[in-house]
């Protein structure tokens, strides 16, 4: 059965100043799907991530959220679209309660009376989110604030979830909680865009993945199995 | 003992006052990261709709004031700021300077240069004596006011959505956006609320003063900014309670001073802001430094 094409870039430039960070990126993913992006610092995948999330505009090319071309749109209006990032650093809003960082998560939400209820699912699934509750989110460890990131971008009821680097920084125990999370949120049906630089979990769990080079170059697109044939990428990415 | 309790009756109504444009002031630097030099245009839009109404009723004068007021600050917003949206914070600062000129100039080519007299409001005149100590009803009403205000402000910040969303947004503009908040409704929230603070603070301060001028904005502008920096103007209410202290300090001043020295007032006041500020470059109680650009 052909899956559905959830969201699809067909060359996009990005610049930052007169410097070319992403340069003609074609990349897709399917409804359904967990796809990886991984790469060496400064490759552009980061830049890709703004560039889908809206923002940052596209020098030129196209952006295909559902069929509807998004390039260029408002952050907000992404998110109505059906896109949820779950950004580098999780930027979680530390002087706001944990509650209400999950509150904020629903911003773009019309039923909103729903989703004031999936709130507090979305703490019994989060035990250490309940426990905060009422605590500012400067409180969190660096694993209980990504579960806070994840858990608000969630609450978004994204068709598309976005994810910048969630490991970075954080215990080795965490980032097998956070893979763990990962994998169940596909097992679920969720829809992944994952930016890794943990390439060799990102090729553990993902159903396809784009390695990027710097420029924003696509150097290979497929399984995992079908890396285990180009053995310069694996000594490159993967450290085999 | 009785001249301590007067400045601090007196101190207590300036620096209500202040705190309020302090508040409103630092709310519009927290979303945006501009601040709003035209501020103090919006008193004097104020105090002139005052003028213009002047023998109406008060609680007509005072609807109808607020109402422009917020307006115009909404309009100040759509019209001016938001095509600046994504400009530097110098092209912001211009852009601030700019409204308000061009709103002193509108003022000068329409009611002219010459003061305006406004009629004091009968209820604010009176006065009573409590231990030698005179409080007006002027003094009563602009701490209700403030209270009532700050109050209302607190529990729209706290207890909505809309606040929660403003709150967010004071923290990490972009990472709101990121969640689905509304940009233009936040921003356009801020001015509403800057808005009416601004509506009563024209109010009030046209009651004391008496008189209205095209500049007359300017002054209280100085300090409830000046205050709103000792405070931390990333800080809402660190900055409100910077320009309460301003405020407050700057009338003490004014009527402790010898006579001869009186006229220094502002140099003293603002010689202290200076030593704040190189103790704590920050505020005394911001969080973090200026919004970053």
């Amino acid at each position: 059965m052909e899956l559905r094409k959830l969201l699809k870039l067909t060359d996009v430039w990005a610049h930052y100043g007169r410097v070319a960070a992403i340069q003609g990126l074609n990349l897709r993913v399917e409804e359904g799907e967990f796809v990886g992006l991984v790469g060496n610092n400064g490759a552009g995948k980061s830049t890709t991530m703004r560039v889908i999330s809206g923002t940052l505009k596209p020098s030129a090319g196209q952006i295909e959220f559902e069929g509807k071309r998004i390039a260029g749109r408002s952050p907000e209006r992404i998110v109505r679209h059906g896109i949820s990032l779950v950004p580098e650093n999780r930027r979680i809003f530390s002087r706001l309660s944990v509650l209400e960082n999950l509150q904020i998560g629903t911003s773009g939400r019309r039923d909103r009376n729903q989703a004031r209820g999936e709130i507090d699912e979305m703490l019994e699934r989060f035990p250490a989110l309940e426990r905060y509750r009422d605590s500012p989110g400067a409180d969190l460890s660096g694993g209980e604030q990504q579960q806070l990131a994840i858990a608000r971008a969630l609450l978004a009821k994204p068709r598309l979830l976005l994810l910048d680097e969630p490991t970075l920084g954080l215990a080795p125990l965490i980032v097998d909680q956070v893979f763990d999370l990962l994998a169940q949120l596909k097992s679920e049906g969720v829809t992944i865009l994952l930016v890794e630089q943990n390439a060799v979990r990102t090729v553990s769990v993902a159903d396809r993945v784009y390695v990027m080079r710097s420029g924003g170059q696509i150097v290979f697109e497929g399984t995992a199995e079908s890396m285990e044939s180009e053995g310069h990428l694996q000594s490159s990415f993967l450290s085999i | 003992m009785h001249d301590v309790f007067q400045y601090a009756v007196d101190a207590i109504g300036y620096g209500s006052l202040y705190a309020m444009m302090a508040l409103g002031l630092a709310l519009i630097f927290s979303v945006m990261g501009l601040m709003n030099f035209a501020y103090g245009e919006l008193i004097m839009a104020g105090g002139y709709t005052i003028y213009l109404m002047r023998h109406d009723s008060f609680v007509f004068i005072a609807i109808v004031t607020i109402l422009v007021v917020t307006i115009i600050s909404v309009l100040m917003e759509r019209i001016a700021f938001r095509p600046l949206r994504d400009a530097s914070p110098i092209t912001l600062l211009v852009a601030s300077f700019g409204v308000s000129i061009g709103m002193q100039q509108i003022a000068y080519m329409t009611v002219g240069p010459i003061p305006k007299g406004i009629p004091p409001f009968h209820f604010f005149s009176h006065t009573f004596n409590i231990g030698g100590v005179s409080i007006s009803n002027l003094e009563i009403a602009t701490l209700v006011t403030t209270i009532v205000l700050l109050t209302g402000v607190t529990l729209l910040v706290n207890r909505t959505m809309l606040g929660i969303q403003l709150r967010a947004s004071t923290e990490d503009f972009d990472m709101a956006r990121l969640t689905g908040v509304k940009a233009n409704r936040v921003i356009i929230s801020a001015f509403a609320i800057t808005g009416v603070l601004a509506g009563f603070v024209a109010l009030l301060y046209v009651s004391r003063q008496g008189t209205v001028t095209p500049t007359m904005g300017v002054a209280p502008l100085l300090v409830a900014f000046v205050g709103g920096v000792i405070g931390g103007l990333g800080n809402i209410w660190g900055a409100t309670l910077g320009g309460f202290l301003l405020g407050a300090a700057v009338t003490v001043l004014q009527a402790s001073l010898p006579v001869h020295l009186s006229s220094y007032t502002q140099l003293f006041a603002f010689s202290a802001v200076i030593l704040i500020l190189v103790l704590r470059p920050n505020g005394l109680f911001a969080r973090r430094a200026a919004r970053e650009a």
